[in-house]
């Protein structure tokens, strides 16, 4: 297993450094002058010339790269061309909004698309099967920022039960204010949240349900099933200990791979919900075409990516000891 | 015909896509209204006789709009998409016909462009290219190439080893021969499935990408902007919104509806046995 970790874990070093070579490349050729950017129409030829200079912009592309991948190995991500703090301090002080609402939809995701699956697969062909695979379809083909406003619609504009913009103190630290006795906190975070979460999260559950689905019907016509009912188990049993267990493996590690698709529709979810996450960031980034702070974000992104990925096939390889001597 | 009728993925969803794409190419002639035609008095209006789905803050026919709006979603889709195909597809034969050196670079290339999730992979595209209808096709064929690659790659390198090919060889067929007459065609199936799928998920992404401000711009009346815009009247007017979202959920329910029903048609694993079955390489 340790040799498994070991050898996963230095196939990302070179992954992750393709990721920051194509970054740079992608946001330093053709993403134009920064200098330009960042002086405006209004920089003297002197002036550009000299914020050329200092930021190595006179420089080879080669040399720019060296001296790029230098600091990023010291941490450095370089300076925000327009937040007024470094790279580094712009995304660690939004990274934690961003993880909260990614993990909290996911677990959502999973919490509705699970059950959803199995009962989808129990009752196969059935009215409870077609709706559960209609809802899916439905949830599939519903792209994630109309969800978001129908969901504010209904429960912030029209009902007003929940807030429709924002967020409230962060989860963990709510949750330490309800241990010392005030829930107040907990309950204007969770409000703050829901709509966010459950926006993102249903999508992800129409996935994760017809995934859950399709495994298990594969499973369910496994010889050992048979052995199972034979040995005199009822099906309650057989469904959740024999062929929920043998159906999952796949279904995690897809979860892992549906992770970036969710990265995604948090950068929708938090543009709809004013969620002061990484995507609101990168967005502001963008228009304002703060090429460091892009390629901090994108980077950020792709590691978190990368991270949940590794996460995923250690844990599928910890489940089942056959994925190891692949 | 037995064969369709038993499959209502594929009927359901092909006449959704039928219908909305001849109404898109017929826009000019089902609708009496210009693009930027006003009608003051009849702002913010509900659907009725002479607006058939209402009207914009300007009082801007919706009808009109979301028709030319679906020429530029399903448009940039299908481009992006087709792109995506062709750059895919060659690039994953040539991988798993020649293999070697040439298999291993192209395949890491794969792995770093799947290091990203894919809205961020357009997003930096975007960011460096800026915005507009060109650049945004670029993002989406630079985040849909590496299934087909893949999926290309894995048929041509089981394909390669089939006994045909080593048959055409000895028969002095030249690669490129058996690439395009050969392997190509065993390819062609899985590669209709994903691009039918990938062009809901593109449309999605176009509109998404344009919800944000950085897709296509205005006055370019797409669906996804014209929801972003509709949302700062949501309180006053939600209809906007609604309609706009409405039309991308059943174009991509279309798309995506077709495409599964098309899986079950060129897989007859899956027909004989009723049941969906292993998904394999397409898949979600």
């Amino acid at each position: 297993m340790i040799g498994y970790a070991a050898r996963r874990l230095l196939l990302m070093i070179p992954m992750l450094f393709g990721i920051i070579v194509l970054v740079f490349l992608m946001l330093n050729v053709i993403g134009g002058d920064q200098a330009l950017v960042l002086l405006g129409q209004e920089g003297t030829p002197e002036q550009l010339e000299a914020l050329r200079r200092e930021l190595l912009l006179d420089q080879p592309l080669t040399v720019q790269f060296a001296a790029y991948i230098g600091k990023l190995a010291q941490g450095d991500l370089g300076y925000s061309l327009f937040q007024s703090q470094s790279v580094l301090e712009a995304v660690s002080g939004r990274l934690g909004a961003t993880l909260e609402l990614a993990i909290v939809a996911l677990l959502i995701a999973i919490l509705i698309g699970v059950p959803l699956g199995i009962l989808a697969a129990v009752r196969h062909g059935r009215a409870s099967d077609i709706f559960a695979m209609l809802f899916a379809q439905l949830g599939i083909s519903m792209p994630v920022f109309w969800m978001g406003i129908l969901l504010m619609f209904l429960f912030a504009v029209t009902l007003d039960w929940l807030p429709a913009i924002g967020r409230g103190e962060p989860l963990l630290v709510a949750i330490v204010d309800l241990f010392r006795g005030n829930p107040a906190v907990l309950l204007d975070s969770l409000a703050h949240l829901a709509l966010p979460a459950i926006t993102l999260g249903v999508g992800a559950a129409a996935i994760i349900s017809r995934l859950v689905r399709s495994a298990m019907l594969d499973t369910l016509s496994l010889d050992f099933v048979r052995t199972a009912y034979a040995k005199g188990l009822g099906p309650a049993r057989v469904t959740l200990a024999h062929v929920l267990r043998n159906a999952l493996l796949p279904v995690v590690s897809m979860i892992g791979l549906r992770f970036g698709a969710l990265l995604g529709g948090a950068v929708l979810t938090e543009g709809i919900f004013g969620w002061p996450g990484l995507g609101q960031l990168s967005v502001a980034a963008i228009n304002q075409r703060d090429i460091p702070l892009i390629q901090g974000v994108v980077l950020t992104f792709a590691l978190m990516f990368a991270l949940v990925n590794l996460i995923v096939d250690l844990a599928y390889a910890a489940i089942d000891p056959r994925i190891r001597y692949d | 015909m037995k064969r369709l009728l038993r499959n209502p993925s594929l009927l359901i969803g092909g006449t959704i896509v039928v219908i909305i794409v001849l109404l898109a190419i017929a826009a000019p002639w089902v609708t009496t209204y210009q693009l930027e035609d006003m009608d003051m008095r009849n702002r913010f209006s509900l659907p009725s006789a002479e607006h058939w789905l209402g009207t914009d803050n300007f009082g801007r026919d919706l009808w009109t709009r979301l028709l030319y709006g679906a020429r530029i979603s399903i448009g940039v889709a299908v481009v992006s998409v087709g792109l995506a195909a062709i750059i895919g597809t060659l690039v994953g034969l040539a991988a798993g016909y020649f293999g070697g050196l040439f298999d291993l670079i192209v395949m890491r290339i794969v792995d770093v462009f799947l290091g990203f999730p894919p809205l961020i992979m357009a997003l930096t595209v975007v960011a460096a290219l800026g915005p507009g209808v060109t650049n945004l096709m670029i993002a989406l064929t630079a985040v849909f190439w590496t299934e087909y690659a893949r999926v290309v790659r894995a048929i041509t390198l089981s394909q390669r080893e089939i006994d045909y090919v080593a048959a055409a060889q000895a028969v002095g067929a030249s690669w490129a021969r058996i690439l395009v007459v050969h392997i190509l065609p065993n390819c062609l199936g899985p590669i209709t499935v994903l691009a039918t799928l990938g062009i809901g998920t593109a449309i999605v992404a176009e509109s998404g990408l344009s919800f944000l401000g950085i897709g296509v711009e205005p006055p370019t009346p797409t669906w996804g902007w014209t929801l972003s815009y509709g949302m700062r009247f949501l309180r006053a007017d939600p209809w906007m919104s609604t309609i706009a979202g409405l039309c991308i959920m059943l174009t991509v329910l279309g798309f995506n509806l077709f495409g599964d029903g098309l899986r079950d048609l060129l897989d007859p694993r899956r027909i004989t046995s009723g049941r969906r079955g292993r998904r394999g390489a397409i898949a979600e």
